[in-house]
C-alpha cells in the first residue's frame, strides 16, 4: 500500500514537471490573437483581448515545433510592416524578452489599423539550435475604440509616436499611467526616446471640460515606459490632453488646455 | 375631546421656567402644547416647518415650499442635532433637501423641545443646540376610543390636506394612529408670480402603541412611514422624485425603580431614509443626472432619571450606527458615451457612543444650578472601496477610518429675586465634521455655485459658549431679554481652491472644507407679552444675530433685526389673531457664500378660530398685502409665498 502511494505521488510529480516542460502555460487572462507558421514552427501570439489593435499591444507568444515541443530561449526579433497603397512603413516594436516559463514577451505599437487594401505584415526572425529561421505573415490590426496612439511631428522637426500602455482597466481614483515614446528616424527605424516628459491634463469634454487634481506627468523610468499618475474622478469619457516636453523644457508638441482652447492637438482617450 | 381643545388657550411658546421648587429646566423648551401643537399654531394644519420657524433660537432655511432646514442659533444643521423621540436619523440628501424634521407631521407631533447650545445635550454632541420632536401619544387611562378627522385647503398653491387620527386607551394598553396627506401645486409669490417647480405631495403614517406589563413597567413600539413625491425645489437645480423614511422603535419604560431613581427608559431603533433626486421636470439642464441617496441608522439609548427634592439628575447612555451613501450618475449629451458615475457620499459609516450626565441642584429658594457632562466616541469609516479610491485623489495618504473623542460640559445658574429670573450659563462643546464636510465629493452648492469637496483631515470644531437671560414677569406683563455668544474654534467652512477644476457645469469653482482659527456668533432676543384684559393679549419679539469668521468676514445665513408683533383676542369659543412679521435689511451678508443683501420686509397675517361643539374651524390670510419678498433664510433669495387664504377644519370624536 505504502509503495503504491509513493508511486502515485512520484508519478504525479513527474507528470507535473513534464507538462511544464512540454507546454508552457499561457496566462489565463490572455487570448490568442494570431498564429504564424513556417515549415518548421508554429508561433502563437496572445494579447489581453485576443486581437491586435491600433496603438500599444502587449504580446506574449510561444514557439512550438511540429511535435508541439516549445522552442525556448531563442533569440527573437520582430518587425511589423504596413503595406499602404504608395508606400510601406514599419512600427515601433520592443525588444523581445523570454519569460521564466519558456514564453516570449514584448510589445508592438501600430500607428493605424489595417483595412481592405492596406495591411500589416509581421516578420519574426529567430535563432534556435544553431539555425536561423524566419516567418512572415499578414495580421489583422483592428481599429481601437478610442484614440490610444499619436503620431506627430515635433517642433524640432522629428516625428514621434506615443502610445498609451496603461491603465488597461481604468478605475475611479488614482491610476498608474504608462505610455511609450518613440522617435521615427526613417520609415523603418524607430528609436525609444528617454528623458522627455509627457505632460497630461485629463478632461471630460462632456462635463464642461472638468479636470482632476493630483495628476503626475509621465517621465521615463527604468522600465522604458513613461510613467505617471492619472486621477479620474468618475467613470465616463476622458480626454487625456498631452504635451511633449523635451529635456531642456521646450514643448515639442501639444498645447495647454485653457478657457479658449478646449483640447490639445495630441491626446489619448479613455472611456470606462 | 375637550382635552385637545383646552390647550388652544395656552400661549404659543413658553420659556420653561417652572414656578414651583420642582427641578428646573434651564434650557429653552418650546412647548407648543401638552397634547398636540395642532391647535396651538396660527395655522392649525401648517407644516412642522411653519411651527418651528422662529421659535426660540430656531430659523428655517427655505429651498422651496417643503422640507426646510432648521438652523439653531444661526448655525447650519451639521452643528445642531435633530431627533425624533430621541432617535437619531440622518437625512439622505447631499443637498439637505430632507432634514429630519421633514419626516414628521404636525398632526402627530406633541411638542418640540429646543435646547440652545450645550444645555440639555443628552442626545449627543452638537454645538448649536438640539431639537427633539416628541410625537403625541394618548397614554394609559380609562377605556376610551376617539379621534379626529381633519381637512384643509390653501388657495395660494392649492394645497389640499386631509387625514385622521385615532386613539384607543385602556388601563394597560394604548394605541395611536395618524394618517396625513398633503398635495400642493406651484405657489405664487407676491404679485401672483408663479414659482415654477414648487409643488409637493406627502403621505405620513404614524403609529404608537403601549402595553403596561405590570405596575410601573411598560413596553412601547412605534413606527413612522413618510413618503414625499415630486417635491419641487425652486431654489435648487433639481427636484426630488421620492423621499421616503421608515422609522421604527421599541422601548421599555420603567417608573419608580427605587426611591431615588424614578425613570428608566431604554429604546432600540432603526430607520432607513431613501432620497431620489430628479431633474426630469426641468426643461433645461446641462446634463441629466440621477442622484439617489440612502441612509440607514440603528441605535439605542438608555436613560435614567432620578433625584431628591434638592437634587435631580439624568444619565443617558446612547449609541448609533449610520451608513450614508449617495451616488450620482450623469448621462452624457453625446449619444453612445458611457454614463458618468461617482459617489458623492462614499458609503460613510458612523459609529457613535455617548455617555451623558446632568445634575440640577436647588441651592435655596431662589437659586438653582445645572451641570452637565458628556463624553462621546465618534468613528468614521469610508465603507465603500470606490469611494475611498475617489477621495484618495485629493488625499492620497488618507486612511479608511478616523476615531474622535468628543467632550462637552456646561453649567448654568438661575437666580430668581422677586419678579426677576436671571439665567447665566457657560459651556464647552465639540462636534465631529458631518458626512459632507468630511467626505463629500463634488457636492454642488447652488447658493455660492461652488462644488464642495470634503476633508477627512478636519479637526473637531469646538465651541465656547456663554449665555445670559433676564426675565421680568408680573401678572399682565412679562419681558425676557436674552443673549448667547458662541466662540467657535476650528470653525468648519468651505474655502475656494483656485487650482481645482469644477465638476458641475456652470459652477464658479471648487471649495474644500477647511477650518478657520475662530468664528463668533452672537444671538440676542427680546420677548414681551402684555395681557390687556382676559381677552386681549399682545406679544412682541425682536431678535438679531451677528456672525463673523476670522479671514472670511460675515458668516452666511445670519438673521438681521427681525421682529414679530401679534395681537390676540380670545374668548372660550372664538379666537382672532393678527401678527406682523418683519425684518430690516441685511447688510452683514456673506458674498463669499453667494449672498446678496436681503431687503427689509413686513408681512401681515390674520387668522380666526371658532370651536363649535366637536368642530374646530380655522381660517386666515397669510401675507395679507401680497408682498413680494424674500428673507435672509431663503436659499438663492427665492421669493416667499404671496397672499394665501387657508381653511382648516377638524372634527373630533
Amino acid at each position: 500500500m505504502k509503495h503504491l502511494i509513493y508511486i502515485l505521488v512520484t508519478g504525479l510529480l513527474l507528470a507535473a514537471c513534464d507538462s511544464q516542460e512540454v507546454t508552457p502555460d499561457i496566462p489565463e487572462e490572455l487570448r490568442l490573437a494570431a498564429t504564424l507558421q513556417n515549415t518548421t514552427h508554429k508561433i502563437a501570439l496572445y494579447t489581453p483581448n485576443g486581437r491586435f489593435q491600433a496603438g500599444y499591444n502587449a504580446v506574449t507568444f510561444k514557439i512550438t515545433d511540429p511535435d508541439g515541443k516549445p522552442v525556448e530561449n531563442a533569440a527573437v526579433t520582430w518587425h511589423p510592416l504596413m503595406h499602404m497603397h504608395s508606400m510601406s512603413h514599419g512600427a515601433p516594436a520592443s525588444a523581445v524578452s523570454t519569460t521564466r516559463n519558456g514564453l516570449y514577451q514584448g510589445y508592438l505599437v501600430f500607428q493605424m489599423a489595417s483595412n481592405d487594401s492596406e495591411y500589416w505584415e509581421l516578420t519574426l526572425k529567430y535563432a534556435a539550435g544553431g539555425r536561423n529561421y524566419i516567418v512572415t505573415e499578414k495580421i489583422e490590426v483592428a481599429e481601437a475604440a478610442k484614440r490610444v496612439v499619436q503620431s506627430f511631428q515635433g517642433t524640432d522637426g522629428n516625428r514621434y509616436i506615443t502610445a498609451l500602455a496603461e491603465p488597461v482597466s481604468p478605475k475611479t481614483g488614482i491610476n498608474t499611467m504608462k505610455a511609450v515614446l518613440y522617435r521615427m528616424d526613417n520609415m523603418m527605424t524607430f528609436t525609444p526616446v528617454r528623458g522627455f516628459k509627457l505632460k497630461i491634463d485629463p478632461r471630460m469634454p462632456g462635463m464642461g471640460n472638468h479636470s482632476s487634481p493630483n495628476n503626475t506627468d509621465l517621465v521615463s523610468g527604468e522600465t522604458g515606459f513613461y510613467e505617471g499618475k492619472l486621477s479620474l474622478t468618475m467613470t465616463g469619457y476622458w480626454k487625456i490632453n498631452l504635451q511633449l516636453e523635451a529635456p531642456e523644457g521646450t514643448i515639442l508638441k501639444g498645447e495647454e488646455v485653457s478657457e479658449s482652447r478646449e483640447a490639445s492637438s495630441i491626446f489619448f482617450e479613455i472611456e470606462f | 375631546m375637550i382635552r385637545y381643545l383646552i390647550f388652544f388657550l395656552l400661549p404659543v411658546s413658553v420659556w420653561a421656567q417652572k414656578d414651583s421648587l420642582a427641578p428646573v429646566s434651564l434650557s429653552e423648551v418650546v412647548v407648543i402644547s401638552q397634547k398636540s401643537p395642532l391647535h396651538k399654531t396660527a395655522k392649525t394644519l401648517g407644516s412642522v416647518d411653519d411651527y418651528l420657524a422662529g421659535t426660540g433660537p430656531v430659523n428655517m432655511i427655505r429651498r422651496g415650499n417643503y422640507a426646510w432646514e432648521p438652523l439653531i442659533n444661526g448655525m447650519s444643521s451639521e452643528r445642531g442635532l435633530v431627533t425624533v423621540d430621541g432617535m437619531r436619523i440622518y437625512g439622505a440628501c447631499t443637498d439637505k433637501m430632507d432634514p429630519v424634521t421633514s419626516y414628521v407631521e404636525i398632526t402627530n407631533l406633541a411638542k418640540a423641545t429646543v435646547h440652545s447650545g450645550q444645555s440639555g445635550s443628552s442626545g449627543g454632541a452638537a454645538i448649536a443646540g438640539s431639537i427633539d420632536l416628541s410625537r403625541r401619544k394618548t397614554g394609559f387611562g380609562t377605556k376610551e376610543t376617539g379621534g379626529m378627522v381633519f381637512a384643509g385647503y390653501e388657495t395660494n398653491n392649492r394645497q389640499k390636506m386631509g387625514g385622521f387620527s385615532l386613539y384607543h386607551s385602556r388601563e394597560k394598553f394604548f394605541a395611536d394612529a395618524d394618517v396625513t396627506f398633503r398635495d400642493a401645486e406651484n405657489y405664487k409669490a407676491g404679485g401672483r408670480q408663479e414659482i415654477a417647480f414648487s409643488p409637493f405631495t406627502k403621505y405620513n403614517v404614524s403609529l404608537i402603541s403601549g402595553w403596561k406589563m405590570k405596575a410601573h413597567s411598560e413596553l412601547e413600539a412605534s413606527l413612522i412611514y413618510d413618503k414625499a413625491l415630486h417635491v419641487g425645489y425652486p431654489a435648487l437645480p433639481m427636484d426630488v422624485g421620492r423621499a421616503e423614511a421608515l422609522i421604527g422603535s421599541a422601548e421599555y419604560i420603567r417608573h419608580h425603580l427605587s426611591e431615588s431613581v424614578n425613570l428608566w427608559k431604554t429604546k432600540f431603533y432603526h430607520n432607513t431614509v431613501t432620497h431620489i433626486m430628479d431633474d426630469s421636470r426641468r426643461p433645461d439642464v446641462p446634463v441629466r443626472m440621477d442622484m439617489p441617496g440612502q441612509t440607514r441608522t440603528t441605535g439605542f439609548y438608555s436613560l435614567l432619571e432620578g433625584g431628591s427634592s434638592a437634587h435631580s439628575w439624568k444619565m443617558n447612555f446612547s449609541g448609533h450606527h449610520n451608513y450614508s451613501l449617495a451616488e450620482m450618475t450623469m448621462f452624457s449629451n453625446t449619444p453612445g458615451e458611457k454614463d458618468m458615475f461617482m459617489l458623492t457620499w462614499p458609503g460613510i459609516r458612523t459609529r457613535y457612543l455617548d455617555l451623558y450626565r446632568e445634575d440640577t441642584f436647588l441651592l435655596g429658594e431662589q437659586t438653582s444650578a445645572t451641570f452637565n457632562l458628556g463624553l462621546a466616541t465618534h468613528l468614521n469609516q469610508v465603507g465603500n472601496h470606490l469611494g475611498l479610491e475617489s477621495l484618495k485623489i485629493f488625499y492620497p495618504d488618507m486612511t479608511k477610518s478616523r476615531l474622535r473623542v468628543l467632550k462637552r460640559a456646561s453649567s448654568s445658574f438661575q437666580y430668581r429675586p422677586g419678579l426677576w429670573t436671571l439665567n447665566f450659563g457657560l459651556a464647552y462643546g465639540e462636534r465631529a465634521p458631518g458626512v459632507s464636510e468630511g467626505y463629500g465629493f463634488y457636492l454642488f452648492n447652488s447658493f455660492d455655485r461652488f462644488d464642495y469637496i470634503g476633508n477627512p483631515n478636519l479637526e473637531n470644531e469646538k465651541s465656547i459658549e456663554g449665555n445670559l437671560a433676564a426675565t421680568w414677569k408680573k401678572k399682565r406683563f412679562s419681558a425676557r431679554v436674552s443673549g448667547a455668544y458662541f466662540h467657535l474654534r476650528d470653525y468648519i467652512i468651505g474655502r475656494p481652491d483656485g487650482t481645482l477644476s469644477t465638476m458641475t457645469i456652470g459652477a464658479s469653482g471648487v471649495k474644500i472644507y477647511e477650518q478657520l482659527p475662530y468664528a463668533g456668533i452672537l444671538n440676542t432676543g427680546l420677548e414681551t407679552q402684555y395681557r390687556f384684559s382676559p381677552q386681549w393679549r399682545w406679544h412682541g419679539r425682536l431678535s438679531y444675530q451677528r456672525g463673523t469668521g476670522k479671514n472670511v468676514g460675515n458668516l452666511p445665513l445670519m438673521q438681521p433685526l427681525t421682529y414679530t408683533s401679534g395681537l390676540t383676542f380670545s374668548t372660550g369659543k372664538y379666537t382672532a389673531e393678527m401678527v406682523l412679521n418683519g425684518a430690516t435689511r441685511q447688510t452683514h451678508f456673506s458674498p463669499n457664500f453667494g449672498e446678496t443683501p436681503s431687503s427689509a420686509y413686513q408681512v401681515l397675517n390674520v387668522s380666526g378660530t371658532a370651536r363649535l361643539r366637536s368642530f374646530l374651524f380655522k381660517a386666515g390670510v397669510e401675507n395679507l398685502t401680497d408682498m413680494y419678498y424674500s428673507t435672509y433664510t431663503d436659499w438663492n433669495r427665492i421669493p416667499r409665498m404671496g397672499r394665501n387664504v387657508f381653511f382648516n377644519i377638524i372634527r373630533s370624536f
